[in-house]
């Protein structure tokens, strides 16, 4: 499990900590039933406060990709391959509504934002 | 559980007063206590210790009331005021050997630890040491006889960044069990952006919020717009400051409305600081 935090990204913290572990799930770079560290160690090692991480695996718990067992911890979900696609392109369309949102304020039109997507994808 | 419960502190000077203060913690969470100087920080610190005599409230540490428990209490409590004050010309190692009569949980090997690992040499005296060296010392006494609350009244001050950097691991270090607590007043806010599960914030005596750090900083949000934006949204700010091309301001979020177009920031727990300062005249 790897997890960089930037301070200055503008991004909640416990946010980031999701995305990063939600990705590396549905990559599968975390299988199924892998435990997760306990919250106090990753606060830790982190240099972030207790409940920040709390959040984060509430968040990705909420999401269907962990599950907890009392007293045993935090375990990545047994997901089916379908299961991680129809995750995948949840995650996206939630992130791709609110970046759309941004960019129909700038006031772009849907071939401006294509080819913008197309470019930055080739890179 | 709650390891720590103040209900409706106070405390009556001529020119000032604590009144109603209360906040609990739970245990295994670290506690950040900000507030300008003179707001009270030290003073609540003291009465809830009764190093100064409080005129009304109570005060649970572990579970036991502090009037009718204090020394059971104070068998697993630390705590650290500002400025060590040991005989400054007495070896270290004396000092040690009169503070652990005085506990029935104190552990030498613990104590031998943190000495070797903070690189405390017991044949000094504390006037040979660091202002560093000498909060370190203050910690591994209250390590050594397995406190289970830590009270620490600004204890990175004085500290340069490396060492409030050690200190401030060595805190999550502590609570990382689940079962231990830390109270610290500071006003390096910085310290407690890294560290800090919840902050209490008290200001002329009175406590201003006392919740989780990441739903404190999510209640306020720091706006910024021209002179003319201004008069629309000026009832609704905590506080403001003008400067010639326009204005900045603190708001909660709920009071945010989107019709009103300014530039809007998440604050630091410095900028909430200094917004409600100005609020109570406090920088005039």
């Amino acid at each position: 499990m790897e997890i960089v935090i930037s301070n200055t990204s503008g991004t909640p913290i416990y946010q980031q900590i999701f995305e990063q572990i939600s990705a590396q799930i549905i990559k599968g770079e975390l299988p199924s039933d892998t435990s997760l560290p306990p919250i106090r160690t990753v606060a830790k090692e982190l240099r972030i406060s207790v409940i920040t991480v709390k959040r984060a695996w509430e968040e990705l718990e909420h999401a269907g990709l962990i599950y907890t067992m009392a007293g045993k911890g935090c375990f990545v979900a047994p997901l089916q391959p379908n299961a991680l696609d129809e995750k995948r392109s949840q995650l996206a369309g939630e992130k791709l509504a609110k970046d759309m949102a941004y960019y129909k304020t700038l006031g772009l039109s849907l071939e401006e934002i294509i080819a913008m997507l197309k470019k930055d994808y080739e890179k | 559980m709650e390891i720590l419960s103040v209900q409706n502190l106070s405390k009556l000077y001529p020119k000032f007063d604590l009144k109603d203060v209360s906040f609990s913690l739970e245990q295994g969470f670290i506690m950040g206590f900000i507030g300008s100087n003179g707001a009270g920080k030290t003073t609540t610190l003291k009465s809830m210790l009764g190093m100064v005599h409080k005129d009304g409230g109570t005060v649970s540490m572990l579970g036991m009331d502090f009037d009718q428990h204090e020394l059971e209490i104070k068998q697993h409590l630390g705590f650290m005021f500002g400025g060590v004050d040991y005989y400054a010309k007495t070896k270290i190692r004396s000092i040690t050997e009169v503070v652990r009569r005085f506990y029935r949980e104190w552990d030498d090997s613990i104590y031998q630890k943190y000495m070797k690992r903070f690189a405390l040499d017991e044949s000094k005296r504390p006037s040979e040491l660091s202002s560093g060296m000498r909060i370190k010392y203050s910690l591994v006494l209250a390590l050594s006889h397995r406190a289970k609350l830590l009270l620490l009244d600004e204890p990175t001050s004085g500290l340069d960044p490396v060492a409030r950097d050690n200190l401030l691991e060595l805190f999550q270090e502590f609570i990382e069990d689940g079962e231990r607590s830390i109270l610290f007043s500071t006003h390096i806010t910085s310290d407690l952006e890294k560290c800090a599960d919840y902050i209490t914030y008290i200001e002329n005596g009175r406590i201003i919020e006392s919740r989780t750090k990441d739903d404190l900083l999510q209640a306020y949000r720091l706006v910024k717009g021209t002179s003319e934006q201004l008069a629309p949204v000026q009832a609704r700010l905590i506080a403001n400051k003008t400067h010639a091309y326009g204005f900045s301001g603190l708001i909660k979020t709920t009071d945010l409305e989107s019709a009103d177009h300014l530039e809007i920031e998440a604050p630091t727990l410095e900028d909430i600081m200094i917004y409600y300062a100005k609020k109570e005249g406090l920088n005039e």
